[in-house]
């Protein structure tokens, strides 16, 4: 029991990774893809963050009376790794709405069959 | 002060000159632009790696911050020679993109084509010479956002879907990168790639770091489409506008071999990797099922874009079958193989790209007769196709050379009559598209008979990587004494057991 609860920022990491994970491979609808992508990389975000806490340590800041900081590299790495993730986000987004232009869908499975027509 | 700051050029210079190549705006203006810049960054990598090759590796701390605390680049005698294939590829591929996107991307769109190319140029030349590991991520991601723009500038809508498919793929390898980025940040508590090295030696076997290994490997081959992570590739090879594919073909997945190579050797440590996880007999087993699998696949196709993508995946098989041979001939071999197959991709994809200009098509149907029509393209295709298949005095043959040698100096009698019959399937592939151009009757259309020679500014970057792949057949100096210089430097402090050195 202890060893579920002693890592359950690890089960929360896993438990979402595996979500999105699935979404990313099951969902035939592109923007349900896309969401599935960022609970994914959402997940690696968090593991970090988690990480990154000291037990007892406070916010990173020199004050009077705290001697023990939590870490606060973790957290600048996942800034840029949060906005490589939106503009991840942002280029399949546009890529979505150019597809429905041209195709008038966004199922997989249906613009498949329209490309295979040609 | 150039010389002082030597190492972060191939970096800065087309970081820099992307936001202006888009407010340039115009087509011609930012074309003369884009390929100075791209240049410039090429004399400046030849300068590192004659710099490397004299006084050794050169370490340069990005913002002054000393390392391992700030972001360290670090050139070495390996990377200085990827970076100059990859910068050198890219001058070429812009040279020849002026006349060629003209047909196949929309005139409002060409700013944006030579911007995402230099951020593409950037990120590639980021991942190479960067020393931190989280730095390294970031580098993949810039080159892989542009990338993504670059494919989906193409007319064909297909080309929107097969993005698509590359954006996920490429994203979740990038994900798995930063996973084991991540768990390697959690035991050492650095992200520096020597001081990583260091660190980790002081644990034994440790099962996060493992795990962390497993993550980085996975993501890293999906980035270099390692069988049977390859599935993104061949779509988007075939969709993507020809001179990207040209591009693409030709470093991109190079530089994820690289970076493949610099994970095992520089931050793991070959023995780890090699002999407590045994990942070689994977990766030997892939690469050789990759070989066979893509070769045949390649045979099938009848879009030659197609057929070419899936001969790079067979490549790719080459290069990672010369690390998983863990010797310094092997390594070298698929260093060597790195540089000599973007010169021939780069000029086989540039070929087929003409013709797709003249054309409109690059069905193998539409090469019937072309031998007559395009004497020059068609010639420029042949020379390359024979290097790719590894015929003597090209290219292609001294890494296929050295490769076998190498296996065979293991023992390993299999392996080097298996890369043997991958290069026949080879001579099927090539083969039929050379049948189709010179020994087959072109229609008889009325479009058909005013087919002509594509301009001088297209044949020319085709025809220097032809000449450079008959250069580097026969005078193979250069790139020995670089690739034998490099792996022995990345087998230092190594000595694999019952291999001699």
């Amino acid at each position: 029991m202890s060893f579920i609860a002693d890592y359950y920022n690890y089960w929360i990491v896993v438990f979402l990774m595996m979500t999105g994970f699935y979404i990313v491979i099951s969902a035939s609808n592109l923007v349900k893809k896309v969401v599935g992508l960022n609970i994914f990389q959402t997940s690696v975000f968090m593991l970090y963050i988690s990480m990154g806490k000291v037990k007892g340590g406070t916010a990173p800041i020199l004050t009077e009376g705290a001697a023990q900081y939590s870490n606060p590299l973790p957290h600048v790495l996942i800034l840029t790794a949060i906005v490589v993730g939106v503009a991840t986000t942002a280029v399949a987004l546009s890529l979505i709405v150019r597809i429905k232009e041209e195709y008038g869908t966004v199922e997989e499975n249906e613009f498949e069959k329209k490309d295979d027509a040609i | 002060m150039i010389e002082q700051h030597l190492a972060a050029l191939p970096i800065i210079l087309p970081l820099i000159a992307a936001p202006i190549a888009l407010i340039l705006g115009r087509s011609m203006l930012t074309w003369a632009f884009a390929t100075l810049v791209s240049a410039l960054s090429c004399i400046a990598s030849w300068q590192l790696l004659m710099t490397t090759l004299s006084d050794g590796a050169l370490s340069y701390a990005l913002g002054g911050w000393p390392p391992p605390w700030g972001i360290e680049l670090n050139v070495d005698v390996t990377n200085a020679f990827v970076l100059l294939a990859v910068s050198a590829m890219s001058t070429l591929v812009l040279i020849y993109s002026k006349d060629s996107i003209e047909k196949e991307i929309n005139a409002s769109n060409h700013s944006l084509y030579y911007t995402a190319h230099l951020l593409c140029l950037t990120g590639l030349s980021g991942m190479l010479i960067t020393g931190d590991a989280f730095n390294l991520f970031v580098f993949l991601e810039i080159s892989s956002l542009a990338t993504y723009t670059l494919v989906s500038l193409a007319s064909d809508r297909r080309c929107l879907t097969a993005t698509f498919r590359y954006l996920v793929m490429g994203t979740i390898g990038a994900t798995f990168i930063l996973i084991g980025v991540g768990m390697l940040y959690m035991k050492t508590g650095t992200l520096n790639m020597a001081d990583l090295s260091t660190k980790m030696a002081a644990f034994e076997s440790n099962r996060t770091l493992n795990t962390g290994l497993a993550f980085i490997m996975v993501g890293v081959s999906l980035k270099l489409a390692l069988f049977p992570l390859h599935m993104w590739l061949p779509a988007a090879y075939t969709h993507a506008p020809s001179s990207v594919t040209a591009f693409l073909a030709s470093t991109a997945t190079k530089v994820a071999v690289y970076v493949m190579i610099r994970f095992i050797f520089s931050v793991f440590g070959a023995s780890h990797v090699f002999e407590t996880m045994s990942m070689e007999i994977i990766l030997m087993v892939l690469a050789i099922v990759a070989i066979f699998k893509c070769s045949y696949m390649a045979t099938v196709q009848s879009n030659v874009k197609t057929l070419l993508a899936y001969s790079s995946v067979a490549q790719i098989g080459y290069m990672v079958l010369g690390i998983s041979l863990v010797s310094v001939p092997g390594l070298m071999s698929g260093l060597i193989h790195i540089f000599n197959h973007a010169l021939m991709k780069g000029a086989l994809f540039m070929a087929v790209g003409a013709v797709f200009y003249r054309m409109g098509s690059v069905n193998i149907e539409a090469f019937k007769g072309l031998g007559k029509k395009m004497p020059l393209t068609m010639a420029a295709f042949t020379i390359a196709g024979l290097s790719i298949i590894g015929v003597p005095l090209t290219a292609g043959f001294v890494s296929k050379w050295y490769l076998v040698t190498a296996a065979l100096e293991q023992d390993l009698w299999i392996v080097a009559a298996l890369v043997l019959l991958g290069s026949l399937l080879a001579v099927v592939y090539i083969g039929r598209v050379l049948e189709a151009a010179y020994f087959q009757e072109p229609p008889e259309s009325q479009g058909a008979k005013n087919i002509k020679e594509v301009p001088w500014l297209m044949l020319m970057p085709m025809w220097i990587l032809v000449l450079a792949n008959i250069y580097f057949g026969i005078n193979t100096g250069l790139t020995v004494e670089a690739a034998t210089s490099a792996s022995q430097w990345l087998f230092q402090g190594y000595n694999p057991a019952g291999v001699a050195l």
